[in-house]
Parts: C-alpha cells; sequence; structure tokens
C-alpha cells in the first residue's frame, strides 16, 4: 500500500506568548487525506497550536507544509458577526476571489439555497452561519482545512450536521483536516489520528491505541468517563 | 469663480471623507477624526496667521499627533483613545496660546470663502487619492474586521494595510478641516457613514452611499452658504444631519 505523502512535518515546536510559555517542544506529523483531531482541556494551546501552524503567532522549532493552499476556520467566538457593516454573505464570498459559479455549487453542497446571498452576515442563524462559514473555508477547493472548535454554541443535531458535512467533503475532495475539538465522539468516528495536549504532547496516534481511560483521565484530569459506542 | 471652487472643492472633500468615513464606522474608529481634527489646530493657526495652506499647516501636525499617540502607547500601554484625549486636548491648548482672536472662528469651523484654482486643484487630487487608496484596501480592510487571523491566513499584511489606513485618515482630516474646520471633522466622516448604514443592505451600498452623502452635504451646505452667508462648515454638517435624520425613517 502506498504511504501517503507528508503535509505537514512539527519539529521542536515551542511556542511562548507574553513570557508564558504555551506549547512545549511538540513533535508530530500530518500525511495527504489525514484527519488529525487535537484534543486537550481549555487553556491546554490547541488554538495556540493552529494558529502557529498557520503562521500567525511567533515560535521557535520547525514547522514545514508541503501545501500552500491551506484553509482556515477560526472558533465561534473569535468571528466579529454582530455590529458589523452590512456586509452580504455574497460580498464575504468575494473576498476570495472566487466565481458565482463556484460560490453557487459549493452553497449548494452544504443545503443552503443561494437565496442566502444577498442575506446580511450578520443575520444568519448560528446554524446557517456554520454552513456557510465551512462553504467559505471550502469554495477555493483548498488541500488541507484548519478548523477549531467548529460546533461550539451549536445544538446537537446541528454538531452532526456539522462533521457530516466535513465528512462528506473529506471523502470527496483530496481533503487533509486538522480539527480542534471537546467532542469525544468525533475522535472514535472520524479522526485517523489524534493530539492530546496540555500544553506538552500527552499521547499522539491512532484513537483506539492511544484513548484508554488512564490517557483519558492524564488530559482532561480525574472523573473523566467515556463510553464508547458498541453500534461501529 | 470662487463658489464654483468651494463648490469642486467641497464636492470631492466631502465624497471622499463619506467614503473612508464607511470604512472608519466599520472598524469602530468613526470618532477617532475628531481628536485628530483638533490635533490640527495649532497648524491651521499658523497657516492663518502667516497666510499659507490650511491643510499644509494642517497635515504636519495630524501626522505627528498621530506618531505621538503610537510612541505613547507602547511607552505607556494605555488604551489609545485615553492618550489620543491627551494629545489632543494639548493640541487645542497650544493653539489658543497663540492664535489671535480674529483667527478663531475660521480655525475651529473653517472657511471656503478664500480658495485659490491651484488649492482646489490639489484638493481635488488628494481627495481622489485618498478615494482610490481606500477603495484598494477597503474589502480586505473589512475582513480584518471579521476576523484578523482570516485576513492573515488570506495573505494579508494586516500592519502595511493599517499604516496605509492611517495615511488615509491623516491626509482626510487635513482636507476636511479646510472645509469644516478642526472642530468638526469628525462629523464629515461619522454622518454620512451612519446615514448610509441605516439604508444600504450591503457592503456596496454602504460606502457609495457614505460617498454621495458626504458630497453631497458638502454641495447643499455650499450652496446654502452662497445666498445666507452663514459659515459654510455648521451648514455642511447640519445637512448631513438632516439626511441622517430622515433615514432614520427609512432605517432597513
Amino acid at each position: 500500500m502506498r504511504i501517503p505523502k507528508e503535509i505537514l512535518k512539527v519539529k521542536n515546536l515551542n511556542v511562548k506568548l507574553n513570557g508564558e510559555e504555551i506549547i512545549k517542544d511538540l513533535n508530530f506529523e500530518v500525511r495527504e487525506r489525514e484527519v488529525l483531531v487535537i484534543l486537550g482541556p481549555n487553556g491546554a494551546g490547541k488554538t495556540t497550536l493552529l494558529r502557529t501552524l498557520l503562521g500567525l503567532l511567533p515560535y521557535t522549532g520547525e514547522i514545514s507544509w508541503s501545501k500552500k493552499d491551506i484553509s482556515y476556520l477560526p472558533p465561534q467566538e473569535l468571528f466579529q458577526r454582530k455590529d458589523l457593516s452590512p456586509l452580504s454573505i455574497e460580498e464575504f464570498f468575494k473576498f476570495k476571489k472566487v466565481s458565482s459559479e463556484q460560490i453557487l455549487k459549493i452553497l449548494k453542497e452544504v443545503g443552503l439555497d443561494s437565496s442566502i446571498l444577498k442575506k446580511k452576515f450578520g443575520t444568519l442563524s448560528t446554524g446557517q452561519f456554520q454552513r456557510m462559514i465551512i462553504a467559505w473555508a471550502l469554495v477555493d477547493e483548498p488541500s488541507v482545512l484548519l478548523f477549531d472548535e467548529p460546533t461550539s454554541g451549536i445544538d446537537i443535531g446541528g454538531q452532526e450536521t456539522i462533521y457530516s458535512l466535513l465528512h462528506k467533503f473529506w471523502e470527496e475532495r483530496d481533503l487533509t483536516i486538522l480539527l480542534v475539538t471537546h467532542d469525544l465522539n468525533i475522535v472514535w468516528e472520524h479522526a485517523n489520528n489524534a493530539l492530546c495536549l496540555n500544553k506538552k504532547k500527552l499521547c499522539y496516534g491512532k484513537p483506539k491505541k492511544i484513548l484508554t481511560p488512564k490517557n483519558l483521565e492524564k488530559i482532561y484530569g480525574t472523573g473523566i468517563k467515556f463510553y464508547k459506542h458498541a453500534h461501529r | 469663480m470662487q463658489f464654483i471652487l468651494a463648490l469642486i472643492m467641497g464636492a470631492f472633500i466631502g465624497g471622499a471623507a463619506g467614503y473612508i468615513g464607511t470604512l472608519m464606522l466599520s472598524k469602530k474608529m468613526a470618532l477617532v477624526a475628531g481628536p485628530l481634527g483638533h490635533l490640527t489646530l495649532p497648524g491651521i493657526a499658523l497657516a492663518l496667521i502667516y497666510g499659507f495652506d490650511v491643510s499644509l499647516g494642517a497635515l504636519p501636525f495630524v501626522i505627528f499627533g498621530i506618531i505621538l499617540i503610537w510612541l505613547f502607547e507602547i511607552r505607556t500601554k494605555l488604551p489609545m483613545e485615553a492618550l489620543t484625549a491627551v494629545v489632543f486636548a494639548s493640541g487645542v491648548a497650544i493653539t489658543f496660546l497663540f492664535l489671535p482672536e480674529e483667527k478663531t472662528v475660521p480655525a475651529l469651523i473653517g472657511d471656503i470663502s478664500q480658495i485659490s484654482l491651484i488649492e482646489t486643484v490639489i484638493s481635488v487630487i488628494l481627495a481622489l487619492i485618498v478615494f482610490f487608496t481606500t477603495r484598494k484596501i477597503f474589502s480586505k480592510m473589512i475582513l480584518t474586521s471579521v476576523s484578523e487571523d482570516l485576513a492573515k491566513v488570506q495573505g494579508m499584511d494586516v500592519k502595511k494595510y493599517n499604516l496605509i489606513y492611517l495615511t488615509c485618515i491623516a491626509l482626510i482630516v487635513a482636507l476636511g478641516v479646510r472645509v469644516v474646520g478642526g472642530l468638526m471633522t469628525a462629523a464629515l466622516v461619522a454622518i454620512p457613514a451612519c446615514t448610509s448604514r441605516n439604508l444600504s443592505k450591503n457592503l456596496f451600498q454602504y460606502s457609495y452611499g457614505g460617498m454621495i452623502l458626504g458630497s453631497l452635504s458638502c454641495i447643499l451646505g455650499i450652496l446654502v452658504f452662497e445666498f445666507t452667508g452663514i459659515s459654510a462648515g455648521p451648514l455642511i454638517i447640519m445637512t448631513s444631519t438632516l439626511f441622517f435624520l430622515i433615514s432614520l425613517i427609512f432605517k432597513r
């Protein structure tokens, strides 16, 4: 079997912000079409890691990407949605310099009607916004998608939709996904690899191997129980 | 002839100010033009005393003020708006130390009754530069107000864009003080933007709406000035305010 090409290599990565060590001596790699889920408690450095991988924060060590077409979706709370200028969804898509056909096609794929294009950015419901933003991230067909807490603030039905949408795109395109989430179900269902983080790497590898009760306790502290679904 | 020149100058400066005002409102910086306008007062005072171009006097002071605020911020980590208060109040105080009383009113509320052809041409060119530069950076600057990270990932050099943006603001303030004086520059950028926001459904309508409203307010204000003799500066602002009040009825 062909070994997929390496997309990202991270070696001895250290990130310090305002004198505080946020990420310490981190090593991992991501291969083509891999879904890597980054797990960890609040303040573990997950968002910092994604932002560092994108070159948004200073670091020491090595980060090497073999692809340049990388798309990123920040967590919901980092989006300014209210009190914004009257920006229409169509204009938001035009920031990416894509054709109207590409926009209509991707909207259809995420299950949104083209009438949404005329709506104002701040008036979408949370669920609509999340579908729209996934469409926005994928409209120019990137090779890699970095997605931070995609379902925060969304109800359970909505969460399933977001992940099944991501899964669909992953299957249809040669997409590599790095995903930050709190949701352990996602790790079991969609991840090829998981990286457990709490400032430093706590565990890394295939979810079935590494997400043992002992490791989960190491990540989240005591009191965490996880019941793996038997139907898969 | 003076009247025609004033109309042309007002239309271009008002339009450019209204246009960049929509971006400033989006970045929650609409009021910044106020203190920056006050900062230009020593420069305007010097220009009025020694008889040179008002905008020429204003520009170095507004640039000096921006640099001073920027340096104070690095040194003290105090909020930018508090430092702006420190710097602009000092600017006003210094002005009144040496500005003769008869020059006070034109410095504060503007005077476009005495302008030359060359001043008009230069003002129009600078207003056009502000407009086209702002248009070039507009969409990326709006993206930074949605999410700065997204803008950076899209390959935007945020620092460079901010510098271009601040330079445009400095230019428009220096131009604006000629039309409405050092006291009311915030109104020149903020009111048309607020009115346009009330009326528009998308960015295109919003930004060009700001431009048209800014331009129209100046034209109408100067027209009323021609027939009544009341200072143009307050008339322009009052016209702009009237448009704002009307927009409340049609708010989308």
